[in-house]
């Protein structure tokens, strides 16, 4: 093995290791081995419920929907912190944090008076049958807010180490604006915004705090999968809690690994760097 | 078309980056803007480009306003000093970047897109490289693809900013060369920024050496390295001895040497002269003028030889090179005295704040008898 400047490559391996399995491997190891205790039928008809598929649909499609939103707003708002200068900049830049800070039912809370009918968001969109507040439109609402902040924290660095000759180049070649934004500036954020979409997903498809309050859990039309899992240990059904709990980990799993997967395809060009 | 800038001004917070420039530039010809950092000529460079705008003053090409036309229109090709390439596009994909993102009526096919792409990598010695990303290169071969992404667009008029810049010595030379025969071949127009004099000398048809946002001189390499026309040219390009000079009499002259037959009036009490290390005589004959010089140091570098010379009636050190070769053949020794004269020198007179005037510059020769070399 070659000499490396810090030593401790076994010993820092070891307690790597360690730590995840204690932390991460163990818990999820239980959570299978408890929902071992329901066979393979019970589990096909516990999924096949309308009601757990209303679920499932609302959790995965709401969260996936909230990403994207959160991959659109979070380029606009990087792309403002990073390149302009204006006053309150800094504030403003703080502020993209406080759903991090949050207690996540605060969140819900205040979410709610405000898209309540009669809250102050509420009240304008209420005249114009668009209602949030107690709807999957309130959940979905709720996911974007818990996920706005990964995007934009992961596309800052990127797009302050971006170099402008890169631009200026496109630019000297004929480039038109928009060209140099789809052909040159967007494939080289394509890994950071693809980071942001995939932690700003995997926070929606788990918030379980704020979503509850604002959106009504009203049964096939506003319950998520985690409300779902509460109240099967609300009713003792540990088993049937597990088992829910280990197919959202699946369908989370696989779609970070599709993600990953895209990733690693939009960083080819920096594969091979010497 | 002749490229014509005229009274170009450019302002920065505190300080002018150009100063009333004034040039023009010949269709095919090679020119180099020459200056130290903060000398304003990327900044000329940038405007030529249309990445920056001037104050005031304009460009006209071919009697039309440059300036008015934007960057993308230009028909420039620009190779930045850290290359920008693309480092998400392959080595052929930068290439084809100012064919693809033409407007369709303009856009050549596939298949001629492809075709010019190969034959630009051949003409740039990467041909088998298209496939690689930019991060796979050497900074050479990185050099050589923004050449031919500037290239592909087929512009009237190639800028080059420190070209050369961030290459070891070895790769520099080679692709300096490499350059000019490419610049023969093709006969375009060619701007390119260096702080190296060296590089400026040994490639450009022409030299404008800048030095706090204006132009010092525009000359051919010979011109600007033996009619240097101010102090600041004398002292930017190559090595160079100064020392002040003093009315005596009939002549000017300092530690025993007078050049003779000064071109200035008799109110010119005083002026400072520059003479290059190649222009110092070291056995200069009893029956002439000199100085008594002690030799310091020799440094041997290659083919040429410094020496560190202190002459005790000037009360400074002076430096004068040599051929390697003739070290042996003149006997020079560490610690020998030696009769030393200049054979040529720039002479500026001073006005009573000690400033020199560049327009009344004398070119001074030692009188015929004075062998050429040694």
């Amino acid at each position: 093995m070659r000499r490396r400047v810090l030593p401790g490559f076994g010993i820092s391996l070891g307690y790597a290791l360690a730590y995840l399995g204690l932390i991460v491997l163990l818990p999820l190891a239980a959570l299978a081995w408890k929902a071992s205790g329901i066979g393979v039928r019970e589990l096909l008809h516990l999924l096949s419920t309308p009601r757990t598929l209303a679920a499932l649909r609302l959790s995965l499609g709401g969260a996936l929907l909230a990403a994207l939103v959160n991959v659109a707003a979070g380029l606009l708002v990087g792309w403002v912190l990073v390149r302009y200068r204006f006053p309150g900049r800094r504030l403003f830049d703080a502020l993209v944090d406080l759903p991090f800070a949050l207690p996540t039912a605060v969140a819900g809370i205040a979410l709610t008076t405000l898209y309540a009918p009669n809250g102050w968001l509420g009240g304008w969109l209420a005249p114009m049958g668009i209602q949030v507040a107690y709807t999957p439109l309130g959940a979905f609402v709720a996911m974007v807010f818990v996920g706005f902040p990964f995007v934009v924290r992961t596309l800052q660095p990127v797009l302050a180490s971006l170099e402008r000759d890169v631009e200026e180049a496109a630019e000297s070649l004929g480039a038109r604006r928009w060209q140099t934004f789809f052909r040159v500036i967007l494939p080289m954020l394509a890994p950071p915004l693809l980071t942001g979409f995939a932690l700003a997903l995997a926070r929606a498809v788990g918030e379980y705090g704020s979503v509850i309050f604002i959106a009504g859990n009203i049964p096939m039309r506003s319950e998520i999968v985690p409300l779902l899992i509460v109240q099967k240990l609300e009713q003792f059904d540990y088993a049937g809690a597990a088992a829910l709990g280990v197919v959202m980990l699946l369908l989370s799993f696989a779609l970070l690994v599709a993600v990953a997967l895209l990733q690693r395809w939009s960083r080819r060009w920096a594969e091979h760097a010497a | 078309m002749t490229l014509e800038l005229s009274h170009l001004d450019r302002r920065f917070a505190g300080f002018r980056a150009l100063d009333d420039v004034s040039l023009s530039i010949a269709p095919g010809e090679f020119l180099a803007l020459l200056g130290p950092s903060g000398s304003g000529k990327t900044t000329l460079l940038r405007i030529l480009a249309g990445l920056d705008y001037p104050d005031g003053g304009g460009v006209r090409m071919g009697g039309e306003d440059f300036l008015a036309t934007p960057a993308r229109e230009r028909r420039i090709g620009m190779v930045f000093q850290h290359y920008a390439l693309f480092r998400h596009l392959t080595v052929t994909e930068n290439v084809a970047f100012g064919l693809r993102v033409r407007p369709w009526r303009s856009r050549p096919s596939r298949a001629e897109i492809r075709e010019r792409v190969e034959r630009l990598l051949r003409r740039v010695q990467l041909e088998g490289l298209g496939g690689r990303y930019p991060t796979q290169l050497s900074g050479g071969q990185r050099q050589r693809v923004a050449l031919a992404r500037a290239l592909a667009v087929e512009p009237d008029l190639l800028l080059l900013d420190e070209p050369f810049g961030a290459l070891d010595a070895q790769v520099r030379v080679t692709l300096r060369r490499w350059l000019r025969e490419l610049h023969e071949e093709l006969e375009l127009t060619t701007v390119f920024v260096t702080h190296d004099q060296e590089e400026a000398l040994e490639l450009a048809d022409r030299i404008a050496v800048m030095n706090n946002g204006r132009i010092e001189q525009v000359g051919t390499p010979e011109v600007i390295y033996q009619q240097p026309a101010t102090p600041f040219v004398c002292e930017f390009i190559g090595k160079v001895n100064r020392f002040r000079v003093r009315r005596h009499g009939a002549g000017f002259g300092v530690g025993g040497w007078m050049p003779e037959d000064d071109p200035w009036q008799r109110d010119v009490t005083e002026a400072v002269a520059y003479v290059r290390p190649e222009q110092l005589w070291l056995a200069v004959p009893p029956s002439q003028p000199a100085w008594e010089a002690r030799l310091r140091h020799i440094y041997l570098a290659g083919s040429v030889a410094h020496l560190e010379l202190h002459v005790a009636s000037l009360d400074q050190p002076l430096e004068a090179d040599v051929a390697s070769e003739d070290l042996s053949r003149l006997g020079l020794q560490p610690g020998m005295a030696l009769r030393v004269a200049p054979r040529s020198a720039v002479l500026f007179p001073l006005d009573g704040n000690s400033v020199p005037r560049s327009e009344e510059r004398w070119l001074w020769h030692a009188p015929s008898p004075v062998p050429a070399r040694v």
